[in-house]
């Protein structure tokens, strides 16, 4: 099955997907994994490492055919991706970088999102030369570019330093929110999902599906600490039960 | 500095053999540059350079694109791999001599057969660099073209052929030699004129300075295409490498 565009929302109905393990016997990765998030939301997969978020986020991404079930992609299924290592094109400089994943941006967009992303003086440099929060940064500006139906962020914030952290959180928040595009973050933190996100969906542990999903009611960014942190217990309970033995 | 003072070692320990020797078995190097002179002044030895750079360069270009295009198609698929890999030995371990032999036998004492001879001894080291150089490529990257939907064209452009270069460079490197040496043995066979026929009547007639006079402006020619062509070239390509030593992560 490959992902289709056209619908209202981002749907996944993933029956099941099944890896290979080394001695050769299948492994349940997803199973019986059902979301739904509306246009304009933003999601986060938030569960244990290893249980099979990025596993679903390649599916979403169509790098990986091979799977029961369905996902449907909102609008027209353009996707804007952010990998976890920023995968840019180490041979060309940060501008170029989003000029041609994005070919059809006029030069004031692509100084604009250089710009929101405070990327200006770096715009002439190679990849090489960037820290990896910048890199990170070049790497979002030019999943922004293509002005995406669907962005998928894997693990946007990992192996950042906690204040540079924070910050591109803020940052990605706020780009979102603008420009209201439908999102889906993979992450194991769940604040900074409570963050970034609309609607979280807790993972269970290998073979995934959705456990629970919290609906965070006020806008991002501006949920009280102790509002945040009421759903944070929430998730945490509902996490710590799905791990009890029944 | 260091090259002069090694360059000037050779000329002098050749003009002590010259000593050494008879005149007609090893000429002195002022021997040897009066008859370039004397060519250069006839205008033999252009004509003849030329004729020798051409074929070099038409055997080049056409082993290296066919070259590429099998090596890439190798790498990349395995089926391909397997089928073509016992070809790509046989050819590998083919005498050049033979291969010659048999494009005159087969295509006559042609232009077209000479070219062809010296592309087919090149080509089975060019699939070979590559096919490593396709194998290399960096999923990661192929992925990303994959999910931003790069064109074809962008994707050879953009993420393929930056990343063969150095391959393309190091094919470059070594072919160049090779096929320059085997064009003057397939003129020295069949062909009327460059600097492989001319080799070959200095032979015949035992008139050695002829030899190095011919021998010599062109090592000289193609040591020039590799100092002011093919590095520059290199250094062109790998400019994005500059300062950051081919390391790949961030800082």
């Amino acid at each position: 099955m490959s992902p289709a565009g056209g619908a209202a929302s981002l749907d996944v109905a993933v029956t099941h997907k099944d890896h290979t393990s080394a001695d050769g016997r299948p492994l349940r990765a997803l199973d019986e994994l059902r979301l739904t998030l509306p246009i304009g939301k933003a999601g986060a997969l938030v569960g244990p490492s290893g249980c099979g978020k990025t596993t679903l986020l390649r599916l979403i991404a169509g790098l990986d055919h091979d799977y029961a079930g369905h996902i449907r992609l909102p609008a027209h299924g353009r996707l804007g991706m952010v990998f976890q290592e920023p995968r840019l094109l180490p041979w060309r400089s940060v501008a170029d970088n989003i000029r041609i994943a994005a070919p059809e941006a006029t030069e004031q967009e692509v100084a604009a999102l250089l710009d929101d992303l405070s990327l200006a003086e770096h715009a002439a440099h190679y990849p090489g030369e960037l820290s990896l929060g910048l890199a990170r940064r070049a790497a979002l500006a030019r999943a922004l570019a293509i002005k995406p139906d669907l962005l998928l962020l894997d693990e946007p914030l990992v192996s950042l330093d906690a204040a540079l952290a924070r910050e591109l959180r803020d940052k990605i928040a706020a780009l979102i929110d603008e420009k209201r595009i439908t999102t889906l973050v993979v992450t194991h933190d769940l604040s900074e999902a409570i963050a970034l996100a609309d609607r979280i969906f807790l993972l269970s542990p290998r073979p995934a599906r959705v456990m629970t999903t919290l609906d965070i009611p006020t806008p991002r960014g501006r949920l009280g600490k102790e509002a945040a942190q009421a759903l944070e217990t929430q998730a945490h309970d509902a996490l710590a039960s799905a791990r009890r033995p029944l | 500095m260091i090259r002069l003072i090694s360059l000037t070692t050779l000329l002098g320990l050749w003009q002590v053999a010259a000593w050494l020797s008879e005149p007609r078995r090893l000429p002195g190097p002022l021997l040897v540059f009066e008859t370039i002179l004397e060519e250069a002044r006839s205008g033999a030895l252009f004509s003849n350079l030329a004729i020798t750079l051409a074929r070099v360069i038409a055997a080049f270009v056409l082993a290296m694109s066919l070259g590429a295009a099998v090596g890439y198609v190798m790498g990349r698929n395995k089926i391909a791999d397997r089928l073509l890999d016992p070809w790509l030995v046989a050819l590998l371990n083919l005498p050049a001599l033979v291969v010659i032999v048999l494009a005159y036998v087969w295509a006559g004492l042609t232009e077209a057969a000479a070219i062809g001879a010296v592309a087919l001894n090149k080509l089975p080291n060019a699939v070979v660099v590559i096919r490593e150089g396709a194998r290399a490529l960096d999923p990661q990257l192929e992925e990303m073209a994959q999910v931003f939907r790069f064109s074809p064209r962008a994707r050879l452009r953009h993420v393929v052929l930056p990343q063969l270069a150095p391959y393309f460079a190091a094919a470059t490197r070594s072919g160049l030699s090779l096929v320059w040496k085997i064009v003057l043995v397939v003129e020295l066979l069949g062909r009327s004129n460059g600097v492989g026929f001319e080799i070959n009547m200095a032979f015949q007639q035992f008139d050695m300075k002829l030899l190095f006079a011919y021998a010599l402006p062109f090592v000289a020619l193609m040591l020039g295409v590799e100092t002011f062509l093919v590095q520059p070239l290199e250094r062109h390509v790998a400019r994005w490498r500059r300062g950051v030593a081919g390391r790949r992560g961030y800082a």
